[in-house]
């Protein structure tokens, strides 16, 4: 039962990456409007049909998705943009009911996921249809201008938008070549695993390190999980979701450091034209490092 | 040699520390994992294929892309930007606490704002500036203070809050990666427990934002502020 829905989901996902592919490639305008058609084709093969098709023929697709992008043959392109004289006239007429879908996604894929033995996953995708049809009959929009926007937010999200799943593709490498395995034996022959307290600022440490040297929490995320955070904490009787959920934020404690993270730290500098390049990340500093200090303790006291 | 499968790791700081292309780089990082740990091309293209295919669920959050797509393009970003201004007379701690709680809240609700983009820029900032120039009169650095803590509160708001809502990339990421490294974890149990830290940011934060109001106090706290 839940394989099947989530299937179908799936099936709907590559669905909305068929359409963002099919205008991508009419996207003449745009110099890599085959490369980039090409890769949401490609995306909307391997969720459609993933599950019917040889992992190796996928594992290829996927190879093909990385030299796309090395030769950067995959960009969002020209978009529609939102007519903003329609949105403040319906802004106007709805007011604060535009935020009704996005509160009973929320609420939908709670419930579900608590009171049903359906999971979070399936609640996450029943919530999206439902606040959907729910938008559709708030914003009494009809099908063309909700496939302008399906295809609008799909492309916008762009090649960024699959960077998690392969980021957590290239956490099941780790551990299926023994990354994780050996990484901790090398630690241990430093730090001596088995201190909670130990293991605990060690995977917090290194994430926010890690994600301060590669700029990027969930890059880091994997690596550093995969090599001091289950060794350390999680195979000491930690609490696999308090370390995991604290393991991340304290990566995030690292973003908020670096000039890495040029999204983040670097962007409003120019876009507020601001004189000193680090002035955001010496207003984030304090924080930061308090936060991170405190996480530790969070972590030793809630995950044993 | 067995350590040099650890240039998986390698690859991925370094290309990421250059800012090569990240797709790119992690592809490259996955082969180079698997071919020198041995795999022949089959075997590493069917692991990278299988890999990829048990972690779609991270990207369920694509389910949720059109019902954003339609209540922006009807009128979302102006429905919010319209609360915050109703508040034009506060002080900018008040100001910029009012736009971190904005901010952790959406984020509650699964709705990622460009924040910085859509909102210091145009809205918070000025506002801040606005407000901090009541009772003081600015300096050059004191402006640039008050865009440095606009932007930084967005990123307060947005990083420590995201995981509060069980379809965001990062919780996803969370789940699927744990799954992988066979310490499978549910996304709401990630959820739930990300909810101390969301809180333990409003209080510092809010509290360092009130405190922020301090340099602005006319002229009872003329101390010159070195620059940080």
């Amino acid at each position: 039962m839940v394989n099947t829905l989530l299937t179908i989901l799936y099936v709907l996902i590559g669905f909305m990456m068929a359409l963002a592919g099919i205008e991508s490639f009419r996207d003449v305008k745009s110099p890599t409007h085959l490369g980039t058609g090409l890769f949401w084709t490609l995306l909307a093969i391997i969720f459609a049909f993933g599950s019917f098709i040889p992992a190796m023929l996928v594992g290829a697709m996927i190879v093909v998705i990385g030299l796309l992008s090395l030769f950067k043959q995959i960009k969002v392109g020209n978009l529609t943009q939102v007519n903003p004289k329609r949105a403040a006239a319906s802004a106007q007429k709805l007011g604060g009911w535009i935020f009704l879908p996005s509160v009973v996604l929320a609420i939908v894929s709670i419930l579900i996921s608590q009171f049903t033995q359906l999971g979070g996953q399936i609640g996450i995708g029943i919530g999206a249809v439902v606040s959907l049809l729910l938008a559709i009959a708030l914003t009494k929009a009809p099908v063309k201008q909700v496939y302008s926007d399906a295809q609008r937010m799909v492309r916008s999200v762009g090649a960024p938008g699959i960077l998690p799943q392969l980021l957590a593709t290239l956490g099941a490498v780790f551990t299926a070549a023994g990354v994780g395995t050996l990484t901790a034996k090398l630690i241990a022959g430093v730090f001596p695993a088995g201190s909670h307290l130990l293991g605990v600022v060690l995977y917090c440490a290194a994430m926010a390190i890690f994600t301060a040297i590669m700029g990027n929490a969930f890059a880091a995320f994997a690596v550093i999980t995969a090599a001091i955070g289950v060794p350390f904490v999680i195979a000491q009787g930690g609490s696999v979701a308090v370390v995991a959920a604290l393991g991340m934020t304290s990566g995030y404690c690292g973003t908020l450091l670096t000039p890495m993270a040029a999204n983040f730290n670097s962007l409003p500098v120019a876009l507020m034209e601001m004189d000193d390049e680090m002035g955001v990340i010496k207003q984030q500093a304090p924080i930061a490092l308090l936060l991170l200090v405190l996480q530790m303790g969070l972590m030793y006291i809630l995950a044993f | 040699m067995e350590y040099l499968k650890l240039l998986g790791i390698a690859v991925i700081v370094i290309g990421f520390a250059l800012k090569w292309d990240t797709t790119a780089v992690v592809v490259v990082a996955a082969i180079v994992t698997g071919v020198l740990s041995g795999m022949s091309v089959p075997d590493l293209l069917s692991t990278l294929g299988k890999s990829f295919l048990d972690n779609r669920m991270v990207s369920l959050f694509f389910l949720t892309l059109p019902m954003i797509g339609l209540v922006e393009s009807h009128g979302l970003k102006e429905v919010a930007v319209s609360a915050i201004q109703k508040l034009k007379k506060a002080t900018p701690g008040r100001i910029l606490n009012l736009y971190l709680i904005v901010r952790e809240v959406t984020n509650v609700f699964g709705i990622s704002l460009s924040g910085q983009v859509q909102f210091v820029r145009p809205l918070i900032q000025p506002m801040v500036q606005a407000a901090a120039s009541v009772e003081k009169k600015l300096t050059k650095k004191d402006v640039e203070l008050t865009k440095a803590r606009s932007a930084a509160v967005d990123n307060f708001g947005n990083f420590f809050a995201q995981n509060l809502f069980v379809a965001s990339g990062s919780v996803l990421l969370i789940s699927s990666t744990m799954k992988s490294l066979g310490h499978a974890v549910q996304p709401i149990e990630i959820v739930t427990a990300s909810i101390p830290v969301a809180i333990l940011t409003l209080i510092l934060v809010g509290i360092y934002n009130l405190l922020f109001d301090r340099h602005f106090k006319g002229k009872a706290s003329k101390h010159d502020k070195k620059e940080e």
